[in-house]
């Protein structure tokens, strides 16, 4: 062993850049930044037997949204029947009341009609307190086999934009903030409020091809 | 002209590497597919992109292969039976903490018939991938 202490030469270290360099080009290239983003929805758990496929509804709690093969969309509940022939009408162009102002006035039941949904008292934690709600309610969106995704993914939007409206509209009522602003159990508080109850129903076979 | 320091550079470059070494996903299949994804208004960005399963339906890009719609799992061209598999294999990949939480992104192209998006909506409910996220691009009004 020697006794002495060597010097350790001096590392160059100029070509360090280079080479962080490089690999920062490497992760660049291959890193994609766009979040996938969409419409979120829970599928049904599948039949377990022939009986669960089958939930009774009252007529009143239902609110049927059909988008058929023409891409026309038809909106039946007990109060009456819409049809909306494109894109446009569905967002209330045409003189039509818009899809989401019937979805948001079919969960909400605001005249206690005896065509819309029953309400019943809940309770939902201060400051909300108990009010009456349309606990029952269900929107069943169907389709025909034919119709175009384009046109299905349309009725969605409108549906869940009525949720947001609503959930946004109860927010600034019991919080007097945005939705967007309020804690997550805000948030949980007013989504419980108004729950969203769509259905995509078992596919169906309605005549024609 | 005095000479630039120039001794932090590797300091930030570095900073920057280790910000796209933490973001970046490496996982990106080629897409073999042609889809151009309907647009709407209320679309929610998804988190976690661990626990994100894609399913890419549209017409090949491939022209020889015809224009009729094709589901591409993983690298290859896969037919609605096939899902069931799909979506055991990437459970079993996943965290068992993680599983119930894992969604299904269905990257559909716009014109795709209803019938085919049933078909893989009913597929995924027999392997209880019950969280699905219809995929579409932030616009319209």
């Amino acid at each position: 062993m020697a006794k002495t202490i060597r010097k350790v030469p001096a590392l160059n270290a100029s070509s360090m850049a280079d080479i962080s360099f490089l690999l920062l080009t490497f992760f660049l290239l291959v890193s994609n930044m766009d979040v996938d983003s969409g419409l979120a929805r829970r599928l049904p758990p599948p039949p377990q037997t022939e009986e669960q496929t089958t939930v009774d509804v009252q007529r009143r709690n239902l609110l049927v949204v059909l988008v058929n093969a023409q891409n026309e969309t038809l909106v039946q509940n007990q109060q009456g029947t819409q049809l909306y022939a494109n894109e446009a009408e569905l967002r209330g162009d045409g003189g039509k009341v818009a899809l989401k102002d019937v979805v948001k006035e079919f969960v909400l039941n605001t005249q206690n009609s005896a065509l819309l949904p029953e309400l019943s008292e809940e309770d939902f934690g201060a400051p909300i307190g108990t009010v009456p709600v349309t606990a029952q309610h269900v929107i069943s969106i169907q389709n025909d086999a034919t119709t175009s995704y384009k046109a299905y993914i349309a009725v969605q939007n409108e549906v869940v934009r009525a949720y947001n409206e609503l959930r946004e509209e109860g927010s600034r009522k019991y919080f007097n903030t945005s939705y967007e602003d309020l804690t997550e159990d805000q948030q949980g508080q007013i989504n419980n409020l108004f729950p969203q109850r769509i259905s995509e129903a078992e596919p169906k076979n309605y005549g024609g091809q | 002209m005095p000479a630039l320091n120039s001794s932090s550079m590797p300091d930030i470059v570095f900073a920057i590497l280790f910000f796209f070494m933490v973001t970046t996903t490496m996982r990106s299949e080629t897409l073999m597919v042609r889809m151009k994804l309907p647009t709407a208004s209320e679309v929610q960005k998804l988190e976690k992109k661990s626990l994100v399963t894609y399913i890419n339906i549209g017409a090949p890009m491939d022209t020889r292969l015809g224009t009729g719609t094709q589901m591409q799992l993983n690298d290859r061209f896969a037919q609605v039976s096939e899902i069931q598999d799909y979506i055991a294999q990437e459970k079993a990949s996943m965290n068992e903490a993680d599983q119930p939480l894992m969604t299904v992104s269905i990257k559909a192209d716009e014109e795709t018939r209803m019938q085919y998006i049933t078909d893989v909506k009913q597929a995924l409910r027999q392997a209880y991938a019950l969280k699905i996220s219809y995929s579409a691009r932030q616009g319209g009004n």
